[in-house]
């Protein structure tokens, strides 16, 4: 693939052929608005929000679907533009309902922040007010349509990225909405709980119930701990609690992508079960004890039995859930210490 | 794996066997489906139905037990046709003489009459293997948990040897593995032959080096297994153990006698998370923190080491077991206290890396960005996505004869159906987790015994009546989902419901090299119970 030479509003940009110009306007800094554009999905030109001029062609044209050409010269605001994407905004505004600051999508509404950059005004249009019942079958997340904007990321990608298209728009006109396939509740469809459409929504549509009890505060980079294809993810925290994941774009592995143990597996960590002191059974009943208390009858009873039976008569079992560090240390403890080659783990199992 | 999960897209055919991928390896799944949209072909042997076969090119269902007969039959057809790939073979293979004698015995009607898979579909599927390339081969525990476990991963191996389809994007021989860490345990060391880095325990070489890096005269005589620890303890003579993140009790064959095992021993420490079916039966439970708690490293199924990082503070007064580990070692009576001071995860990754030269290039700092692949011998090597290019490890790749051998348990008049066991999406292994995620509880809240109608019909069960599954071993009651899933004949359960488990019914009996269990055939009776 060859770099092409164009000119965005008045700027040299070098872009590699094949990219459409959203995405070599964007690499070259320049911010063009739009909602229905995604870098995982195939160009779809829905939202028409991504509209620039292209010196002599005629009309307006979406940068999301058209391709860069040699001496292209692009224009992505003029007052023509800008009034079209004004008049979009407005009109979603118009079916939707304004009250930002109780959407679960506030603050990473990427509605919000188009029409930051194209400034609506307020009332030149009244839609319907929306009535959806909303759909909460599905234990994770919410499909509340009365804040969609139909720009049709969910659906893509569940056909996509999933390979699934659990999702479709149904209806026409006013009437179209997402739907689970044959319009039944969401829980009761194909749907393999992923989660994937509900981390693409760009507004509060489709959001994760957890997130309507708070904010995460912060972010870790980590790897998820159930299957061995080992995805990169986020761990979402707040204090000392996990209260959300989401994938990890530049892993390798998954690209993003999770499953529905992965996004939303995580309420154990902070389990009320969690064991929280060490436990010594005292006839049939186990009691609290300090550390010192049950490492030391730990080592105490481990050192009898290896001197009375020797070695052998002791085996310990490592786990695939635990890190490799920690594997390890137990092999070298089973080893070095104990004395024998009794070791194993579930590998098998 | 061979190869690496990136590069499954580049294969042009699949072969899936004894893998539930899409629910079991949810994002390898999507690889899988994406390829297929994408035009390869995808051959998928299950004795299950699976979701996987909605998107299968040819969906071959054969009875447990009888994959070597398949692949061996396979094999056959390929010879017979000619489409074996003669230049890999003369050029990197040995053995091919003798195996090829074997698999002539393998012909189409009798591989039919073994596994009951129809002629024609023996031969669509030998042509769609052979005549892609690459054509990538994928199995998971369907293969392995068997008692003819290492033969059925050397009749995988055979058939990616005679078509050429090993050391290339795209191929080879993949096993998934199941738990997030489970190659690392292995790479590490956590087994009963082997030091770190698969150098083993009777080699006197390797020996003589952990034992100067550890400071102590070590071992040379391979240690127990998993079952074969269990089996010692009934007999007295394991009287001690030591258990790090276990659930025994659930996830091992027969769980009735692993309970008496562990009952029997005179002394049980059980380091974990929660109060598992296992730690209920300890002296003392040791609590540890969970992966957000701490740093370290995980290995992938295609041999990538990660970095797990801390995202909160340990919860309650656990500890990391590492942490645990070094503090129970150090009060043990003779131990050189320096050998267990680390004051983080990389400074054993550091130790590692010393004594381990598959890991020799592995550092805290490389892993940063993404990950390592070993081998990675040293710090400069960029890690291996895809083993045996060129040139096998061994040298030259070798053909294994094998024979299709029955299950240990055949079904008969008292215990007339094969149950298989396996998980579900969305729950993991004994539940200890995933029981405790309210959603996932709620999507599938107890177990279901698969059965085929007929079966069921046969049975006058209906679907969700309550039924009694019994085996020489237990008994459980769950109630029934009727399926065509299930081909007549055949059950399925999971083992992830501590009220049924499904472990109280398999068979504890072992591959003879792998150690492995039978977990994938035990017979069994179902019958209603409860109105």
């Amino acid at each position: 693939m060859g770099e092409i030479t164009l000119k965005i509003d008045g700027k040299t940009v070098e872009a590699e052929e094949g990219l459409t110009l959203l995405q070599a306007a964007g690499s070259a800094g320049i911010y063009i608005p739009a909602l229905c554009a995604d870098g995982d999905l195939e160009p779809y030109g829905g939202c028409r929000l991504c509209i620039v001029e292209v010196e002599g062609w005629a009309g307006l044209h979406a940068s999301c679907t058209t391709k860069v050409s040699e001496g292209m010269v692009v224009r992505t605001t003029s007052s023509l533009i800008d009034s079209v994407r004004r008049t979009l905004v407005e009109l979603l505004m118009a079916n939707g309902h304004g009250d930002c600051l109780t959407c679960p999508a506030n603050q990473r509404c990427e509605l919000q922040k188009v029409a930051a950059y194209v400034m609506p005004q307020e009332g030149r249009f009244r839609g319907v007010e929306p009535a959806h019942p909303w759909d909460e079958s599905n234990p994770f997340f919410t499909l509340d349509m009365n804040r969609c904007i139909l720009c049709g990321k969910c659906v893509r990608t569940c056909d996509e990225i999933q390979f699934l298209h659990a999702l479709d728009l149904a209806y026409r006109g006013y009437e179209t909405k997402v739907s689970p396939d044959f319009d039944q509740p969401w829980v009761e469809s194909i749907c393999e709980n992923c989660g994937q459409c509900e981390a693409k929504c760009p507004v509060g549509a489709i959001y994760e119930r957890a997130r309507l009890e708070g904010a995460p505060s912060a972010e870790t980079r980590t790897i998820c701990a159930y299957c061995g294809v080992g995805c990169g993810l986020y761990l979402l925290t707040r204090g000392e609690r996990v209260v959300g994941v989401r994938g990890d774009p530049e892993n390798p592995v998954n690209e993003g992508r999770l499953c529905v143990k992965g996004r939303f597996g995580y309420d154990f960590i902070n389990h009320p079960e969690r064991l929280t002191s060490p436990l010594i059974k005292e006839g049939s009943r186990f009691v609290e004890s300090t550390w010192e208390e049950a490492l030391d009858l730990v080592a105490r009873r481990l050192s009898e039995i290896k001197k009375e039976h020797g070695p052998e008569a002791i085996a310990v079992l490592a786990s695939a859930k635990a890190t490799n560090e920690e594997n390890y240390l137990i092999q070298k403890f089973a080893r070095a210490v104990i004395g024998c080659n009794n070791i194993d783990h579930c590998a098998r199992l | 794996m061979t190869n690496s999960i990136g590069d499954l897209a580049e294969a042009e055919a699949f072969l899936v066997i004894g893998s539930n991928t899409t629910e079991q390896h949810p994002i390898i799944g999507l690889e899988l489906r994406g390829a297929v949209r994408r035009g390869a072909r995808l051959i998928l042997a299950d004795p299950r139905r699976i979701d996987l076969a909605r998107y299968a090119t040819l969906y071959l269902r054969h009875r447990p037990g009888t994959d070597i007969a398949l692949l061996n039959g396979l094999a056959h057809i390929i010879l017979k046709e000619g489409l074996e790939d003669r230049e890999f073979i003369s050029q990197r293979t040995e053995g091919f003489e003798a195996w090829r004698e074997v698999v002539e015995g393998y012909t189409p009607e009798r591989v039919r009459e073994i596994t009951g898979v129809e002629v024609d579909d023996l031969y669509a599927a030998a042509r769609i293997y052979a005549t892609s390339k690459p054509a990538a081969l994928l199995y998971a525990m369907g293969i392995t948990q068997h008692t003819s476990g290492h033969q059925n991963v050397l009749a995988c191996a055979n058939l990616a040897l005679l078509t050429g389809n090993l050391g290339l994007p795209g191929g080879g021989v993949n096993p998934l593995r199941g738990q997030n860490n489970v190659q690392g345990a292995c790479d590490v060391g956590a087994l009963y032959n082997v030091f770190p880095g698969y150098q083993g325990v009777m080699d006197e070489e390797a020996r003589g080096k952990f034992e100067e890096a550890w400071g102590v005269r070590l071992s040379g005589q391979p240690g127990l297994t998993v079952v074969e620890m269990f089996n010692a303890a009934h007999e007295g003579k394991v009287r001690g153990m030591y258990i790090m993140g276990e659930n025994v009790v659930l996830s091992d064959p027969h769980s009735r006698h692993v309970q008496e095992a562990l009952e029997a021993l005179d002394f049980l420490v059980v380091q974990e998370i929660f109060l598992s079916e296992t730690a209920e039966l300890a002296d003392v439970v040791l609590p540890a923190s969970s992966f957000a708690e701490k740093e370290g490293t995980f290995t992938n199924t295609e041999r990538r080491v990660q970095r797990l990082r801390q995202a909160i503070p340990p919860v309650g007064e656990s500890k990391a077991d590492w942490e645990i580990i070094c503090e129970v070692a150090k009060r043990m009576e003779g131990v050189d206290p320096v050998q267990w001071e680390y004051n983080h995860p990389s400074e054993i990754m550091e130790e590692i890396a010393r004594l381990t030269p598959i890991y020799g290039g592995i550092s805290y700092q490389r892993l940063e960005d993404g990950g390592l692949q070993w081998p990675c011998p040293d710090g400069d090597h960029p890690g291996t996505p895809i083993l045996h290019v060129g040139r096998f490890t061994r040298g030259l790749g070798h053909f294994s004869p094998v024979e299709q051998i029955p299950p240990d348990e055949e079904p008969d008049e008292e215990y007339p159906l094969i149950l298989t066991t396996g998980r579900v999406l969305e729950h993991w292994h004994t539940g200890t987790m995933t029981r405790r995620v309210p959603g996932l509880e709620w999507l599938v809240p107890e177990e279901r015994i698969r059965m085929n109608p007929f079966d069921a019909a046969k049975r006058g069960i209906e679907d969700g009546d309550w039924a009694r599954i019994t085996s020489r071993r237990g008994e459980v009651e769950a109630r029934v989902e009727i399926t065509e899933e299930c081909a007549p004949g055949v059950v399925f359960m999971t083992f992830h419901f501590a009220e049924a488990a499904a472990n109280l019914l398999t068979n504890p009996a072992l591959d003879p090299v792998a150690k492995i269990p039978e977990l994938k055939v035990c017979a069994v009776q179902v019958e209603r119970c409860k109105d």
